[in-house]
Parts: structure tokens; C-alpha cells; sequence
């Protein structure tokens, strides 16, 4: 789908660096996210990219001594400037994380509260179905909507907090290795899921499956670390010039699997 | 080939290597057993001791010899011949105070009989034995009773009674009864708990939930966990100072217009209780709201939730159990101190029951501590049903504490 007009960006990055206490984990990101787009973000293990994920929704916040510097811009304003609510931010741009981390209560609830705590007026009822569609999981879950989350399988609870996530309606959500725990069946539904979800999400993924990423996503970030074990993103481009015509040869070796 | 391989002994070099380690699992095995068997032998001996005090023969004459009050024997008479007897032998000013602490008409049988017996008859206990003399040296306690007080009378007694229960205090054993203490023990522990409980979760969410993990959060911490660890005396050092002295408006209740009464009160002795089982539950609270999973508060951050929706709706509701259990096993705690009561001025004598914040006290480890000072043993006979008393209270309390942990208990 190529066209002349200036895609519209999600988020932008200007020099974006993370340091936690003395040590710097992510330094100097430029990227352009753009919306209505899913972007992997690739990389070893321990280079940041759980980092740099978490800084898109202030989750950082509650890591002790992480600070952030540079820019994060959405819709043009920086989101770490003063007079930006961190809590309004996270209810902007939702989160799924790596584990299955349902609230121990009914499936229903599990929906319902995080709608509610922001002020959600509409039909509850109609909002949680509707939720649970969008994460496809309404079929195998509408008749035991008051049923403890936890009894749900791995798979599911991720499909349920996907589904959390989507009820409060944000513009972004931001995905860290969602199909990490999950078998090839559950991953695929939720690539599957993604792509759905896309229509109206810019959608954020880290994950260490090549295939995913080559599968699923518009862009590509591809993060490593440097010799002060800093991670950065060495290069960000469409997804199948990445894996096709990585212009970086620590790229190429590490979509190709002779990394390390 | 493995080159190290010849280092690990072979055939039998191997057997006897593992035999040896065999007899040193054994060893290990004894020692654990002779431990666990001195343990459970010092328990029985405790419960032994005390319930050998509580149950056994007595024997006893009346000081008044009942026919010179009454033709029938004393418990066929009706209630209404019993307010009689009492109207006709017992001063009036003494038969109108008990008649305005409750009406005679009001009063059962049993509870009249029994200040009959009090009141009139007397009774006079000579000799008391333990229930084990009791069961296996019945024929000899029987021929000392005919020997030593021919006119007594042999009675096998049950010193824990309900009556021994709601009765209250009075200076002779056989008709004392643990009610004031009992009742002066469950006010300490509910004024403790509502000053305590509050504060400590509150400290204890502050401390997990906002506080910077910095040198003087640290400090803090370390602080209350050697609180935890200081001799009680030292607290009822600190209640005669705070809640007696220095508070004495407050808790004297002159503030509130009491004037009969001094610092010493229920209410001083109770936030002296307070504060020493703070440092408990503070630190109880602590570990259960730490074992709340950090991922369940990035799931509520995560939809957009602030810092009090996530601990009010999330952290608090996962932590409650063991947030209970722990006070309730520092309420345990708190029952069974002795030291920081006397500190602060129970009373060991008192036949009122507390009645407010303001009354004064006695509380049942201080009652029992005050019955086997005493020289006459039917004293330590009620000393003995006392500790049961207090054991039970105990007991119930840690099964409480289990309860609600089942019942809470939330899987995470
Ligand atoms: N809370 C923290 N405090 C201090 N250092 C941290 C913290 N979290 C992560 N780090 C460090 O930051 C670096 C990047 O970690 P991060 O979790 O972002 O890596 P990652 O790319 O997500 O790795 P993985 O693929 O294994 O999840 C690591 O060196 C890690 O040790
Ligand atoms: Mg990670």
C-alpha cells in the first residue's frame, strides 16, 4: 500500500536513552512508529528491548532508579515532559506482558475493572463481549464469564489480558514476547489476533521468534548491544527488507541465525 | 575416556563409602526424633501440670452448719425460699447492694445458692489434691480427711466451672470467678487491635507500596524489626511514661469529664498493648503484601490505574489473609503478656468488671500470676483452671487465625 502522503506516526523517538542508576541499558533510539502498524521490535536477550518497551507507557516508572532521557513524542508532545499524566498515558497505550498476568478474579471482572477504574459508562455487558471477541476468546469463554480467570490455560489468560487491554480502548498497545509461554497453536491465534487487531491499534511487539516477526509485522526494529553494554536499535525498516536486504551485517547474521 | 572417572571409588571401595553414608543419615535421623520427642514431652508435661491443678478432691466444712438456717437441704431449696434465707441472714445494706446489682427475683438458682454459700454458710477449705492423688491415692486422701478433719467433708472438684468462668472476682477461692479478668483481657486486646491494626497496615503499606527504598527507609525498617524484639517490660515502661503520665488527660478520661478515675486505666494499659504489637503486625503486613506479585500490580498500572486503585483493589484484598493471620497471632501475643500490664497499674484486685475506655482493670495472665502467690492452695487450683482459661483463648485465637487464612487465601 504505497502512497505520496506522510504516513502518520504513533510515537516518534528522538535520542531516546534509558539508564538504570549509572549504568545506561538503551541509548540514543531514533525511530518513527507508524500507526496502524505492527512494529517488531528484535534483538538478543539483554538488549534492552523489554527497556525500551516499557518506557513507551511510563511502566518504568516503578523501577527504582530507572531514568529516562530524550524525547518520546505522541501526537507531538513529549510524553516524560511534566505536565503529562503517566496514569493517563498507560490507559493511552496499553500493555500485554511476557507471563499471563490475569487478576485473580472472574473472567467478567477481569474486563470490567479495568473499564470501570476510567470511568467507563456504556453497557458493561456489551463492552466485555465485545472485548472478548476482539481477543477471540468470546466462543470458548461466554459461558463461564464468572469463572476464576486463573482457570483459564496459559493461552487463554493471554488471550484474556489481550482482551483487558483492548476494553479500555487505546490508541497503542505495546506487546512484550505475548506468545513466549504459549504452544504453536495459542502463538498463532494471536498472530492472528494482531493482524485483526491492527485495523484500529498501532501495535508494538517484542519477540525472539524470527518467523513471527517476519510473519506478522510492517517494521522492524533490529536492537544489540554495544561495547559499554548499552542496547540500541542498529536499524529499523520494513520488515522484509530486514530479513531480505539488511543493509547492517550484525542484522543479517542475527535474522539469519549466525548471531553469536 | 573420562579422565576424572577414576577418582570416584568402585565396587566395594563404593559400598563402603556409602554405608558410611548411611550411618550418618541414621545418626541424623536419631537426633532429629530425640528432639522432636523432648519437645512433645515438655508440652505434655505442661498441660499435665496444669490440668493436674484444676480437677481434684477437696475437702471442706461449712462455717455455718446449714440446718441452722434451713430444714431442707440447701439444693432443694426453691428460688424464692433462697431470697428468703439471704433477706434473713445477711445484712440488709449488703442484701440491697447485691439486690441493685441485679434483682434477687432476676437471679437463678444456681446463682443464688451458690452466694448462700458464699454468704452465709462459708465455706472453709482445709485440704485440696491433685487430680493425680486424686485418681491413684484415693483410700489414703480419704483416711487423712477422717483422721485430720473429722467434721470435713470430701468432695471431688471440678475447679473450672462455668460458674468459675462468669463469676467474678471475689477473696475467697471457691467462689472466685475469672469473669473481670477475662473481660479485662478481650477489652486490652479489642483497644490494642483498633489502635494497632490500622496504624500498622497503614506503616506497612507505606513502607511496600510508596516509600523510596533509600538509607532512611532502611533505617526505618531495621528499627521496626528490632522493636519486635524488645523485652515487654521496656513497653510498659513506655506506656507508664506516654499513656499513664503524659497522656493522663486522655486516658484518665478528664478530658472527656471522668473524674473517678487516674492514667491507670483499661484504655492506657490497652494502647500500651497497641504499640507493643505494632512492630508484629507491621511486620506481618509487610511480608504478606510483599508476596502480592509484582505482576499483579503492572497489570493494574498497565490498564491505567493509579497507585491507591492498584493497592485498594489488588494489593490490600491478596494481602488480607495473611495481613489476619498476623495480627491475630500478635494478639496472641499481646493476651498472654504479663509485665508491661503490671507496669502500667492493673489492678489484682477488683471485683468490678471494665465498663469503658476509662474503668480500671485486670487482665487473666495478671490474675493468674496473682492466685499462685497466694499461700492457701485452692488458690493454685484456680490459678491452674485460670491458665486453661487463658489457653483456650489461645488456641481458639491461632484457629481463628487458620481459618481465616483458608478462607482467604487467594491463589496467585
Ligand atoms: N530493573 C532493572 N534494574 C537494573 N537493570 C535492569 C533492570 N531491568 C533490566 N535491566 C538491565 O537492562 C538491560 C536490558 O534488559 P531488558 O530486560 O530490557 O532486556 P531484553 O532485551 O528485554 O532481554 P530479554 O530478551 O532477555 O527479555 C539488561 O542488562 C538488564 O540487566
Ligand atoms: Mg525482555
Amino acid at each position: 500500500m504505497e502512497n505520496n502522503v506522510e504516513p502518520e506516526y504513533a510515537i516518534v523517538t528522538n535520542d531516546l536513552s534509558i539508564h538504570y542508576g549509572s549504568y545506561t541499558a538503551v541509548k540514543g533510539v531514533n525511530v518513527k512508529v507508524e500507526k496502524q502498524k505492527i512494529t517488531a521490535i528484535i534483538g538478543p536477550s539483554g538488549c534492552g528491548k523489554s527497556t525500551l518497551l516499557r518506557s513507551f507507557n511510563r511502566m518504568n516508572d516503578f523501577v527504582p532508579n530507572c531514568r529516562v532521557t530524550g524525547e518520546l513524542l505522541l501526537q507531538g508532545q513529549n510524553l516524560y515532559s511534566k505536565d503529562v499524566d503517566p496514569v493517563e498515558a498507560r490507559r493511552r497505550i496499553g500493555m500485554v506482558f511476557q507471563k499471563p498476568n490475569p487478576f485473580p478474579k472472574s473472567i467478567y471482572e477481569n474486563i470490567a475493572w479495568g473499564a470501570r477504574i476510567n470511568g467507563f459508562k456504556g453497557n458493561m455487558d456489551e463492552l466485555v463481549e465485545q472485548s472478548l471477541r476482539g481477543a477471540a476468546l468470546w466462543e470458548e469463554v461466554k459461558d463461564l464469564l464468572q469463572k476464576s480467570a486463573y482457570e483459564l490455560s496459559g493461552g487463554q489468560q493471554q488471550r484474556l489480558c489481550i482482551a483487558r487491554t483492548i476494553a479500555i480502548q487505546p490508541e497503542i498497545i505495546l506487546m512484550d514476547e505475548p506468545a513466549s509461554a504459549l504452544d504453536p497453536i495459542s502463538t498463532l491465534r494471536i498472530e492472528e489476533l494482531m493482524q485483526e487487531l491492527k485495523k484500529n491499534y498501532t501495535i508494538i511487539i517484542v519477540t525472539h521468534n524470527m518467523q513471527q516477526a517476519a510473519r506478522a509485522s510492517d517494521y522492524t526494529a533490529m536492537m544489540m548491544i554495544d561495547d559499554q553494554r548499552s542496547g540500541g536499535v542498529i536499524e529499523f525498516d520494513d520488515t522484509k527488507k530486514i530479513f531480505t536486504r539488511p543493509k547492517d551485517k550484525r542484522t543479517e547474521d542475527y535474522v539469519t541465525g549466525r548471531f553469536g | 575416556m573420562n579422565p576424572n572417572k577414576n577418582h570416584f571409588p568402585e565396587g566395594d571401595a563404593f559400598r563402603r563409602e556409602l554405608n558410611g553414608r548411611y550411618r550418618s543419615a541414621t545418626i541424623g535421623e536419631v537426633l532429629f526424633l530425640s528432639a522432636l520427642l523432648i519437645a512433645v514431652i515438655s508440652l505434655t508435661a505442661l498441660l499435665y501440670n496444669i490440668v493436674d491443678g484444676a480437677f481434684g478432691y477437696t475437702a471442706y466444712e461449712y462455717k455455718v452448719d446449714p440446718s441452722t438456717i434451713t430444714s431442707k437441704p440447701l439444693n432443694e431449696l426453691t428460688q424464692p425460699e433462697l431470697v428468703e434465707v439471704l433477706k434473713a441472714n445477711i445484712s440488709k445494706g449488703a442484701y440491697n447492694k447485691l439486690n441493685n446489682e441485679q434483682a434477687m427475683e432476676t437471679r437463678s438458682q444456681a446463682d443464688l445458692l451458690s452466694l448462700v454459700l458464699e454468704r452465709i454458710i462459708r465455706i472453709d477449705t482445709k485440704a485440696v489434691w491433685s487430680l493425680s492423688d486424686s485418681l491413684f491415692h484415693k483410700t489414703e486422701i480419704e483416711a487423712e480427711v477422717a483422721e485430720k478433719y473429722p467434721d470435713a467433708k470430701l468432695e471431688f472438684r471440678t475447679w473450672l466451672t462455668m460458674n468459675f468462668i462468669t463469676a467474678p472476682m471475689s477473696s475467697r477461692a471457691e467462689f472466685a470467678g475469672a469473669r473481670t479478668a477475662i473481660l479485662g483481657s478481650l477489652w486490652l486486646v479489642g483497644i490494642a487491635v483498633l489502635f494497632a491494626l490500622p496504624i500498622g497496615v497503614g506503616a506497612a503499606v507505606y513502607l511496600q507500596e510508596y516509600a523510596p527504598k533509600n538509607l532512611f527507609t532502611r533505617i526505618i525498617q531495621t528499627n521496626i524489626n528490632n522493636l519486635a524484639g524488645v523485652p515487654s517490660i521496656v513497653y510498659g515502661m513506655l506506656g507508664l511514661a506516654l499513656f499513664v503520665r503524659v497522656l493522663e488527660p486522655l486516658t484518665s478520661g478528664s478530658i472527656f469529664g471522668v473524674t473517678d478515675s487516674n492514667g491507670r486505666t483499661v484504655f492506657a494499659a490497652g494502647l500500651t498493648m497497641g504499640v507493643l504489637v505494632l512492630p508484629l503486625i507491621i511486620i506481618n503486613a509487610q511480608e504478606a503484601i510483599k508476596a502480592v506479585p509484582d505482576s499483579l500490580r503492572q497489570a493494574a498500572y498497565g490498564v491505567g490505574a493509579t497507585r491507591w486503585q492498584t493497592i485498594w483493589h489488588h494489593v490490600l484484598p491478596n494481602s488480607v489473609a495473611g495481613i489476619l493471620t498476623g495480627t491475630i497471632l500478635s494478639i496472641s501475643r499481646a493476651i498472654g503478656e504479663t509485665a508491661p500490664l503490671i507496669v502500667v497499674g492493673a489492678s489484682t484486685f477488683i471485683t468490678v468488671d471494665p465498663d469503658g475506655l476509662f474503668s480500671k482493670f485486670t487482665a487473666l495472665p495478671i490474675q493468674i500470676f496473682n492466685w499462685t502467690t497466694r499461700a492457701q492452695p485452692e488458690f493454685h487450683a484456680i490459678a491452674a483452671s485460670a491458665i486453661i482459661v487463658l489457653m483456650v483463648l489461645l488456641l481458639s485465637l491461632n484457629a481463628t487465625a487458620i481459618l481465616l487464612r483458608n478462607r482467604f487465601q487467594r491463589r496467585l
